[in-house]
């Protein structure tokens, strides 16, 4: 059979026990063919970002949602037009043990169904409002448990089946009733207010005593109105008002997200942060770039105002090694790095990311520009593997491409400082005991005072406004 | 060739373990195929592969890419829903076939949960294996058709009954043994510890083969140990090898010097396969979250399926036809086992009492009967087993 069929693939439990995952990406289009087991999407669960492969082999029909979107665990995320036994599904075999009825297996993968209808009908609970009907029809040995079958009173069974209630063969009078049901906020709340809930009629499902329950039931007679707002503020965060749109936008903290808050708050409150700011005049390392650009040695490189800072830290760190370091609290040692990873932090699709690259101070600035540029490519293409994003030893980060002059940033987590670079920009400044308009910039750096002094710190921020003011210097401290 | 590179895993501390692992007789690692692919000597061990002919070295490669890629089918068949959950055995595959592959068939199998590539190896329907990771049955084949228990998931729990059934062969008087598969983070479990009590103080034919893959889910082995594992099993007066778990050829050898002396009565042998899992420690963990890459492109570079692939380049045994018999295996395999998974049938709701105790038992026949009686209620008894799963 060459027939195709229309197959939808519904969003496993990628996890164990999880509920929805977010679709990252689309690795394939409507139209396109794929094979079994090709990589369709990226998923990130609350766990792991994981790679889809496809299920079956055949054409993409549909997309059913988009990247960034957080999808259900069940629902159908792709469509595939499948030849009759494409994607190496025995098709025949499946239907062949397929039970005859309509029955839609809950497929192993999937977790629990959350909503479903048309639910087997389960014994009644006894309410303290339904009375149980208990009928000792049986004196003898527990073995019998016969079932006795009795017609519905109340209680929230949509079908008219009948419900099944096993007899309890012990004596009526031990038989305990279930507490009247209610949640563990609503059972507080009628403590408090000296309500006994089995003087309550719950109205909710299945007889569900809520709140409003025992409010109504403590009626008129002084609620009083100061524990009443509270409970309701707490309990329902504000919507947004209807007919007038919607005036803020609540988005689950998650993912990258989520890491780069936990880092951010680890590191500003375990290490103490200074911040120290250097302006300089870099007009003759503009220069630099601007004739290196135009020689041949560099010719195809991506030189920028980064390139020069980069290769000017590590310059500079030589002389202040210190800067180069890590306090390593769980040993009580501080680690000194006689290599430098050096981290850039970089906006990519996923969020900020601060990919490194390994042992910089070894490169040439040819090579630390190469470096640079596929750094930030990869990371732009979200492409940047955990290899690139560990082990860095300290970080610079360009706030000068969005316009910026100076900040205090904060500490990659396990380093001791972090350099952020302003703009270039044209001001009046001194030169040569006269005003004159030169490229200025602004640095800006934040170092783990538990390790570096200010006399360092300073130190290291001097050697590099120095080198960057002057390049020359770079002969008298190579 | 003895070196000792494998290295202790886990990177986050700085400082360097090595020191401390020179105590006692010192166990080197054992290698007789280095990453690169070369066939290195080592005079104690030779002699135990010195039958391992051409023919034989192709089959084992064979068993490697084959087991390698009902992993890799297994976990792309739980991304797509048809397996609740898998644990991945990459980057094991030479400890797991070198081990298997020196048993005889009456020797007794306990593995751990990640012993597909010994299920596989072994001859356990491929259907079976993924039985149990569908949740279609609490254990996936008959022990006894293949001398091969069923996978233990309470970690290490497997030691103590390898321990019991290796007592009941010297019982019998067999010349047969037992091999009991756990992982680094087993040892540092009671029962582990106690099994080894038991099997050295009674001397019983028992391989304790202990794969070192370095994470304990999340949990380096350098935390659990501060001495080679190796050494743990001198330390309960058992002979100890550390051994390669990398090198498939290596692993046989160490397997079979064990397995002899169990059988002339030597008792338990203790073996460290240094391997490394680079993958997940079950499709539900995401390993990025606290290792290192660069640990794993270390690895990699130490492939057990890539130095055996070497070798036999080097032999000139890696033909075209060679390749392409070992592709054409591993496809087939590979369908063979996504057929079976998709196309096994539910189970029937009463099947959880089967298996339970091999006697009748007056107390589950009794809850048998209950459970019977209450599926009868519903309309649709198989609905009702849905329904009540899904809340």
């Amino acid at each position: 059979m060459t027939a195709t069929m229309i197959k939808e693939f519904r969003l496993p439990d990628l996890g164990e026990g999880l509920t929805e995952s977010e679709i990252v990406s689309w690795k394939v289009n409507v139209g396109d063919t794929v094979s079994l087991n090709q990589i369709i999407a990226e998923v990130e669960t609350a766990k792991a970002v994981v790679e889809l492969p496809s299920p079956f082999a055949g054409v993409i029909t549909a997309l059913h949602e988009q990247p960034g979107t957080v999808v259900e665990v069940g629902k159908p995320i792709v469509s595939f037009e499948v030849e009759g036994d494409a994607g190496g599904q025995p098709a025949a075999a499946a239907e062949s043990v397929a039970p005859p009825a309509k029955r839609e297996p809950n497929l192993v993968g999937y977790g629990a169904v959350v909503e479903s209808t048309g639910r087997p009908v389960r014994r009644q609970r006894n309410f303290a409002a339904a009375p149980p009907v208990v009928e000792p029809v049986e004196t003898g040995p527990v073995e019998t448990g016969r079932p006795v079958v009795e017609p519905v009173e109340t209680g929230p069974v949509e079908t008219g089946r009948p419900v099944v209630e096993p007899v309890e063969t012990r004596p009526v009078e031990t038989t305990t009733d279930e507490r009247p049901r209610s949640t563990p906020p609503v059972r507080k709340l009628a403590k408090d207010l000296g309500v006994a809930l089995e003087d309550v009629r719950g109205t909710g499902p299945g007889g569900l005593i809520t709140r409003d329950d025992v409010r109504n039931f403590v009626g008129g007679e002084g609620l009083p109105a100061a524990s009443e707002e509270p409970v309701a503020a707490a309990g329902q965060p504000q919507r947004a008002v209807p007919g007038q749109g919607e005036r803020e936008t609540r988005t689950p903290i998650k993912g990258v997200r989520k890491l780069t808050a936990a880092a951010m708050v680890s590191s500003a409150f375990t290490a103490p942060h200074v911040t120290e700011f250097l302006t300089v005049d870099v007009t003759p390392a503009m220069e630099l770039l601007a004739r290196l650009k135009s020689g041949k040695a560099f010719a195809g490189l991506k030189l920028t105002p980064l390139t020069l800072v980069a290769k000017a830290a590590l310059l500079a760190l030589r002389h202040n090694p210190t800067l180069n370091s890590r306090w390593d609290e769980d040993s009580q040692e501080i680690v000194q790095f006689n290599y430098v990873n050096l981290g850039i932090a970089a906006a990519t699709p996923r969020g900020l990311m601060v990919p490194n690259i390994k042992e910089a101070d070894r490169l040439t600035l040819a090579e630390l520009s190469a470096a640079l540029t596929e750094l930030t490519e990869t990371a732009r293409a979200g492409k940047t593997g955990p290899a690139d994003l560990t082990g860095g030893t300290i970080s610079i980060t360009n706030i000068g491409v969005f316009g910026i002059d100076a900040g205090t940033p904060i500490l990659n987590p396990g380093e001791a400082a972090i350099l952020a670079m302003g703009a270039v920009r044209k001001m009046p400044w001194e030169y040569q005991d006269q005003i004159a308009l030169r490229q200025v910039m602004t640095l800006s750096l934040s170092f783990d005072h538990r390790l570096v002094d200010g006399e360092q710190g300073s130190r290291f921020l001097a050697d590099l406004g120095a080198l960057l003011a002057d390049p020359g210097m770079a002969l008298a401290m190579a | 060739m003895v070196t000792d590179d494998a290295g202790q895993g886990g990177t986050t501390a700085g400082r360097d373990n090595k020191t401390g692992h020179q105590g006692g007789a010192g166990h080197n690692l054992v290698q007789l195929i280095t990453p690169a692919g070369e066939r290195v000597s080592h005079p104690e061990y030779d002699p135990w592969v010195r039958d391992v002919s051409d023919e034989q070295l192709c089959s084992l490669y064979e068993d490697l890419v084959v087991v390698r890629r009902i992993d890799q089918e297994a976990t792309a068949l739980q991304r797509q829903g048809e397996l609740g959950l898998w644990p991945p055995l990459l980057g094991q595959e030479a400890s797991q076939v070198g081990s298997v592959r020196s048993l005889r068939d009456d020797d007794f199998i306990f593995p751990s949960y990640r012993e597909n590539g010994v299920a596989y190896c072994r001859g356990v329907d491929l259907t079976d294996i993924l039985r149990v990771w569908r949740g279609n049955a609490s254990g996936g084949w008959d022990p006894y058709t293949v001398n091969m228990a069923i996978p233990q998931i309470v970690i290490g729990a497997q030691t103590l009954h390898a321990t019991g059934y290796a007592m009941g062969i010297q019982n019998d008087g067999a010349d047969s043994a037992a091999i009991v598969y756990f992982g680094d983070g087993a040892t540092s479990k009671g029962d582990v510890n106690e099994a080894m009590v038991f099997a050295a103080s009674y001397q019983v034919p028992l391989v304790f083969f202990c794969q070192n893959n370095h994470w304990a889910i999340s949990e380096p082995v350098r935390l659990q140990s501060h001495t080679h594992l190796a050494e743990r099993g001198t330390g309960f007066g058992m002979p100890s090898m550390r051994v390669d778990g990398n090198d498939v050829l290596a692993v046989m050898a160490a397997t079979r010097v064990a397995l002899d002396r169990a059988r002339r009565g030597g008792g338990p042998t203790f073996i460290e396969a240094v391997t490394y899992r680079m993958g997940p420690h079950t499709t539900a963990d995401d390993p990025t979250r606290y290792r290192d890459a660069n640990e794993l492109e270390d690895w990699a570079a130490k492939d057990p399926i890539g130095r055996v692939h070497a070798l036999l380049d080097r032999k000139g045994l890696f033909t075209e036809e060679f390749e392409s018999s070992v592709r054409t295996k591993a496809d087939s395999v590979a369908r063979e086992l996504r057929a079976g998974c998709v196309g096994m049938p539910d189970p029937e709701p009463l099947d959880v009492f089967k298996h339970v105790y091999s006697t009748p038992n007056s107390w589950l026949d009794r809850q048998q009967d209950h459970y019977s009686r209450y599926l009868a209620s519903f309309g649709d008894p198989a609905g009702a087993i849905t329904e009540e799963g899904a809340r």
